[in-house]
């Protein structure tokens, strides 16, 4: 069973194989590290790029402009801010030129916290790149999600950014990737590069097969009556566990759904959840002033305003400068999972 | 056309700079005024001579119409005729990687106009008119997009360009007889990091591309002067330290950009590797309509220039040139007056062409 860096590795063989990409580059994405997460070891076409991130996003919007299919990796999303002007112009191609050009690129960068990763390791990107209009935006939860996403971002004719929540890079799937080996020691053995020389290493890729998770859809995760947390990426583990415990110690029946796409969002989904529970929880990592959440919570609060319970609420990143190092820190900046409980407690308590 | 006092000079020599070397003088014009053999027959100095006319009337319709309330804004490149329609000429037109790819920027229409864009394209996109082939009534003047001539979009922030053309440039490289990719941009924007991304990118050792960078030098970036900006003698001399071939040029003498064009872009296309052209250029109406677009008398005009020595030489006669002057200016006057009649974009079309195949992008109705 992949863990979401096999998942995305995989992917990206698959995209090579039978998709066309011809370009995988970003910095330390070739040989011989593959990735400072190893999500790009021994793919054909990767290649390490100068450290420069406009020069990536430049590079990959004339490749996409040229017709060719490529990915392209900014190492952490921390960095991805002195790019923003690149990923709106990439954003606005299509439109600008009232369809002339269209730029099938996928841009993958690793997002927040829950490493210890300090001010520039830490960083979300979701509620900026909501704000990217043209792109797709989707973020996996899962290995089987990782590499299903993936490939419909590689075959899709428009920009998408691919978010993946670094905490998870190391999380293995409970669900088989169509084509992978369940044996993780086995598929370690084949597709993960050597410790020490490997020069003359060589992946055996598995048989993988076509899986495409459409984006623009979510997935309920846990079904429940009482509220709908809605969330994606890392948090969507958390909100799961919590999901578990509050059905067997408080009785209380938590829908969780993995949004997966930020734009296109899955509205349908959203809206028949909460048309059932009456109520509803948000939880990112991305900072609370402005989040994406607060979008949703509008959209919700608009068209199922006299369907709600209680109060609709946003449980986000504390709207600081930075996540700072030490656990207190970043435990206070970005929300804990005793925090989401109480909360979702507290809303599934109010009385309207 | 402007009536200014002829140069009594005649600057239609080459003054060829290269790197470590003082400028020499090359008079391409014999003793006996005629054109030397060096591919610049009178046809082809014709050929040039029309398409910087037309070019030249075309902006200043753009102007009128800006001037006569049809338009909002307009920037452009008037005084760059000697640099953008030799390019135009020497580019291998079409689409896909086989022919070159152009990533302009706002003071190109000499070269498209070179390449043969009829002028009402460019009419069309100053009067907003959903008719506008490069964006739909979407943008300002002079923001091309060809796709079947490889004509990457235009657009307003500064020298994005320079790292987007890398890519193509990129593509290019790895295909049997692929075209090379041309990038230009003014001499302000070299400051940004995105002229710097792009050396790096053009001259990594082994993955060269084939690039003509270009810098169209005016010596002002809107109302700052070059002088007190830049440490550097020449732009050009930055790409020495990539490793990059260089040159800088009188971009205001057609013959000298047409035989240095040709020998560079046949270099870029035979080594497929980059070359950095910096051309001296003029701008004649300023910065753009915020800043008047008025004619500026103490500039070299090269347009001017040109005719003097086509004149001095019997290539060209004043009747023949006026005959020009009146095709060009009637054409301009009936193709605005057909682009007024055209269909303005609708509010509802804002919505398209977000996504391809107008998949939705309103979230309201997702």
């Amino acid at each position: 069973m992949a863990n979401m860096a096999q998942a995305i590795r995989m992917a990206l063989h698959y995209g090579e194989k039978h998709l066309n990409v011809k370009d995988i580059f970003g910095q330390d994405v070739g040989a011989p590290l593959g990735g400072v997460f190893t999500a790009t070891q021994g793919l054909k076409t990767a290649w390490n790029a100068p450290l420069d991130e406009r020069g990536i996003i430049g590079m990959a919007m004339g490749i996409a402009m040229a017709g060719d299919r490529c990915v392209a990796e900014i190492q952490f999303c921390d960095y991805i801010f002195n790019t923003i002007d690149l990923l709106k112009i990439a954003g606005n191609t299509y439109w600008v030129t009232n369809g002339n050009y269209n730029l099938p690129m996928v841009v993958m960068t690793p997002v927040g916290a829950g490493i210890r990763g300090s001010v520039y390791h830490s960083h979300s990107f979701d509620a900026w790149a909501s704000r990217l209009p043209g792109w797709k935006i989707v973020m996996p939860s899962t290995p089987l999600d990782a590499y299903g996403l993936l490939l419909s971002a590689i075959d899709d004719p428009n920009p998408i950014l691919y978010l993946a929540p670094k905490a998870l890079m190391r999380v293995r799937g409970q669900e088989i990737i169509p084509g992978e080996m369940e044996d993780e020691k086995e598929l370690k053995s084949r597709i993960d590069a050597p410790i020490g020389d490997r020069s003359k290493w060589k992946p055996l890729w598995p048989d993988l097969q076509d899986y495409r998770v459409p984006i623009g859809k979510g997935k309920v995760i846990t079904e429940g009556n009482s509220i709908t947390v809605i969330s994606y990426g890392r948090m969507v583990l958390i909100c799961e566990e919590i999901a578990k415990e509050l059905k067997q110690s408080a009785d209380v029946e938590v829908e969780v759904i993995d949004l997966r796409s930020i734009y296109p969002y899955d509205w349908t989904l959203i809206k028949n959840s909460v048309e059932k529970t009456g109520r509803v929880l948000i939880v990112n990592e991305d900072t609370e002033v402005t989040n994406f959440g607060e979008h949703l919570i509008y959209r919700i609060t608009q068209e199922l305003f006299y369907q709600l319970l209680a109060r609709p609420q946003v449980l986000a990143g504390k709207n600081v400068p930075g996540i700072g190092l030490h656990p207190n820190l970043e435990d206070a900046s970005i929300p804990q999972k005793n925090e989401i409980k109480n909360l979702i407690l507290e809303i599934c308590s109010e009385v309207p | 056309m402007s009536n200014k006092k002829v140069p009594q000079k005649n600057h239609l020599v080459t003054k060829v700079k290269e790197q470590g070397k003082k400028s020499k003088i090359m008079p391409v014009v014999s003793r006996s005024g005629g054109i030397k053999s060096d591919g610049l027959d009178k046809g082809l100095l014709l050929r040039i001579y029309e398409a910087m006319l037309k070019s030249r009337i075309l902006e200043e319709r753009l102007i009128k119409i800006y001037r006569v309330g049809e338009s909002f804004f307009w920037i452009g490149g008037p005084g760059e005729e000697a640099w953008g329609v030799p390019l135009g000429l020497h580019v291998k037109k079409g689409q896909g990687l086989s022919y070159d790819w152009l990533h302009l920027h706002y003071r190109c229409t000499p070269t498209l106009v070179a390449m043969g864009m009829p002028m009402i394209e460019s009419i069309r996109m100053m009067m907003n008119r959903a008719t506008d082939r490069s964006t739909g009534g979407r943008n300002f003047c002079n923001h091309y997009c060809f796709p079947e001539w490889n004509v990457a979009p235009v657009t307003s922030p500064i020298e994005v360009q320079y790292p987007i053309a890398c890519g193509t440039a990129h593509a290019q490289k790895r295909i049997k007889n692929g075209g090379i990719t041309i990038v230009s941009g003014g001499d302000a924007g070299t400051a940004e990091g995105d002229f710097a991304s792009c050396l790096v990118w053009a001259s990594r050792k082994g993955a060269e591309l084939p690039m003509l960078i270009t810098v169209q030098n005016n010596k002002w970036g809107i109302s700052t002067s070059y002088d007190g900006q830049h440490g550097e003698q020449n732009i050009a001399d930055r790409g020495k330290a990539f490793g990059i071939r260089t040159r800088v040029l009188d971009g205001n003498d057609p013959i000298e950009t047409y035989r240095i064009l040709g020998e560079e872009m046949d270099y870029i296309r035979k080594n497929k590797k980059p070359v950095l052209l910096e051309a001296h250029v003029s701008r004649l109406y300023g910065h753009s309509s915020a800043t008047g677009a008025n004619y500026i008398s103490n500039e070299r005009d090269c347009l001017i220039e040109f005719e003097h020595f086509l004149f001095k030489n019997n290539i060209l006669k004043e009747s023949e040139k006026q005959r020009l002057v009146n095709q060009f200016e009637e054409e301009g006057i009936a193709m605005t007056a057909q682009v007024r009649g055209e269909i303005l974009p609708s509010a509802d079309s804002i919505w398209d062409r977000i996504y391809v195949n107008n998949e939705n992008a309103d979230w309201r109705k997702f």
